[in-house]
């Protein structure tokens, strides 16, 4: 896994390069550390209220560990009708946790998402951000069994 | 199946979106050429004749809004509006996805009438394989040389709806929390980096290759004369076919749902179509004889918006959806401004109580009193949209709000 330290270096000199460098630290630990955005703050030359507020500003950024698959699930209005709420009560139920949380052995996250633009065939979910598109309540333990 | 009649997707399916070769064969980059034989002036005057009107939703003439471009400008940029996060939307990624090359020779020629050398593609983060494909078209139009001088590089964002608004993007790309900032000074004066910016919408910049090879002459004819051109919209809700389609502007909204879309799912009847995403007004069935371009939507109190056409059957329960609209605003809104940020969240909380059986009259009157400030005072178009549904389910479907109240 490459240093955190090496990934913020790499966008030091590009203008405007803090957000593509949080977006890169994210892709190699799938959330941010919080040293690293403390770190970013210095390497970027703003402060760390600064650090913060931008990582905390944008729901694709998370500081703090998260599990490997993170699942989010749309909840705007297309997906909403189409049953988006079913899917959310089997994946808690599968998974054992409520939405916005971890499972134990750090495997899956469940969040919330506002639409990812794949209205022709909902409700959508997104594993790491791949989408699944059409989803019926039984294919749920399917699709998680092909995580590994 | 009625006809499309395509412009912006007239390669798609037909070339392979990964290959620059393809596009050239298909005619690709001889608008640029054509741009590049005009002086800027008249290049700029042939856009505004042609009356191209932004497809982001604003509509605002494309002509005009580079002509704001100080002409002495030493560095000036142009910018490319993919962060498509207005629900129920998805036709900027599939004219990226059918054919990249197309918006990158849009880019260019914007670049050419305002004198920029650099271009950006901010595009939201749920996309990141459109973001792979668009740098792997960027890559071959650099090789290639097709672009010339003309740089463009994708920024990627994180997730923030609010970035959809111009200078809000803007302060996305500088690398910043995605707040708006005060207008004036807009973008065409002083926006990336302080320098002179161009924002356009996807749409907007893929239909600039033909208008320019054919003439603003052949663009201003078709479809409705105030709002030419054609329009992407997405079909989505109870609709037959889901699909994308790319139509005149002067198609009514009856015609994209019922011979475009195959009807209302499974031969139910309409109750609402919602037009332009999310913050778009609810539309009832007798209005449905409205052509869909952006001044005859604005005449019955809705919006073309990004052309999202969200369907709704008779059992759909308005005050649910709508309900669940508020809640999206209220995460939604960055907190720049007071009215937004109290205002949605507000609006939310009455909605909610109204939704669980626990809303009085009084709530509706206070929601609408509220709702009609937010539209004149909120900083920009994400709270000042953000009443529409409900002020618009309140004239249209009020009934449905009446009968779940405390009686």
């Amino acid at each position: 896994m490459a240093e955190y330290k090496q990934i913020l270096n790499n966008y030091k000199a590009l203008p405007g390069g803090l957000l593509e460098a949080y977006h890169a630290v994210q892709g190699e630990y799938n959330y941010l550390p919080g040293e690293a955005v403390r770190e970013a703050a210095a390497v970027f030359g703003v402060s760390a209220s600064q650090a913060f507020g931008t990582a905390t500003f944008y729901s694709y950024l998370k500081i703090g560990k998260r599990g490997r698959y993170i699942i989010r699930i749309c909840e705007s209005a297309p997906c909403h009708i189409a049953g988006a709420a079913e899917i959310i009560t089997v994946l808690e139920k599968e998974l054992g946790i409520k939405m916005g949380e971890t499972t134990a052995d750090g495997k899956f996250t469940l969040e919330f998402t506002e639409c990812v633009g794949q209205c022709q065939a909902t409700p959508v979910i997104t594993i790491n951000s791949v989408p699944y598109t059409d989803i019926k309540p039984a294919q749920v333990p399917e699709m998680l069994a092909q995580c590994r | 199946m009625a006809e499309e009649q395509r412009i912006v997707l007239r390669n798609a399916d037909q070339i392979n979106p990964a290959k620059l070769e393809d596009y050239l064969q298909a005619g690709g980059y001889q608008g640029l050429e054509k741009a590049r034989s005009m002086s800027r002036a008249d290049l700029i005057a042939e856009v505004k004749k042609s009356n191209l009107r932004g497809r982001g939703g604003a509509a605002f003439n494309c002509g005009l809004k580079w002509s704001f471009v100080p002409t002495d400008a030493e560095v000036s940029y142009v910018v490319c509006n993919l962060d498509e996060g207005e629900p129920g939307t998805y036709k900027d990624r599939i004219i990226v996805q059918k054919d990249p090359q197309q918006l990158l020779e849009g880019m260019a020629i914007c670049g050419h009438a305002v004198n920029a050398k650099q271009g950006y593609i901010y595009c939201r983060g749920e996309y990141p394989y459109v973001v792979e494909l668009l740098n792997l078209a960027i890559d071959q139009a650099r090789s290639k040389g097709v672009l010339g001088d003309f740089n463009i590089e994708v920024r990627m964002g994180a997730g923030a709806y609010v970035c959809g608004e111009e200078t809000a993007l803007i302060e996305s790309i500088e690398g910043h929390r995605g707040e708006p900032r005060f207008k004036p000074p807009f973008p065409g004066v002083s926006g990336l980096w302080g320098k002179p910016t161009v924002v356009n919408n996807v749409e907007t910049f893929a239909n600039l290759p033909q208008i320019v090879f054919n003439g603003a002459d052949w663009y201003a004819a078709i479809g409705a004369s105030t709002y030419p051109g054609t329009k992407v919209l997405t079909l989505t809700g109870d609709v037959e076919k889901r699909v994308f389609i790319e139509v005149p502007t002067n198609v009514t909204l009856r015609e994209i749902i019922y011979n475009y879309g195959g009807g209302v799912k499974s031969g139910r009847r309409l109750k609402a179509v919602q037009v332009g995403g999310t913050s778009g007004g609810f539309i009832p069935e007798y209005l449905l004889d409205t052509p869909i371009d952006y001044d005859s939507m604005r005449s019955i109190g809705a919006t073309l918006g990004t052309g999202a056409v969200f369907v709704m059957d008779e059992t759909r329960d308005v005050v649910d959806i709508v309900t669940h609209i508020a809640k999206f605003f209220k995460e939604e809104s960055c907190g720049k401004c007071n009215p937004c940020r109290e205002g949605t969240f507000r609006c939310y909380e009455i909605m909610d109580r109204i939704n669980r059986g626990r809303g009085t009259l009084p709530d509706i009157e206070h929601m609408i009193q509220l709702g009609k400030v937010m539209e004149r005072v909120c900083l920009c178009g994400l709270g000042q949209a953000s009443p529409s549904p409900i002020l618009t389910t309140l004239q249209h479907f009020r009934y449905e709000y009446e009968r779940k109240l405390i009686s």
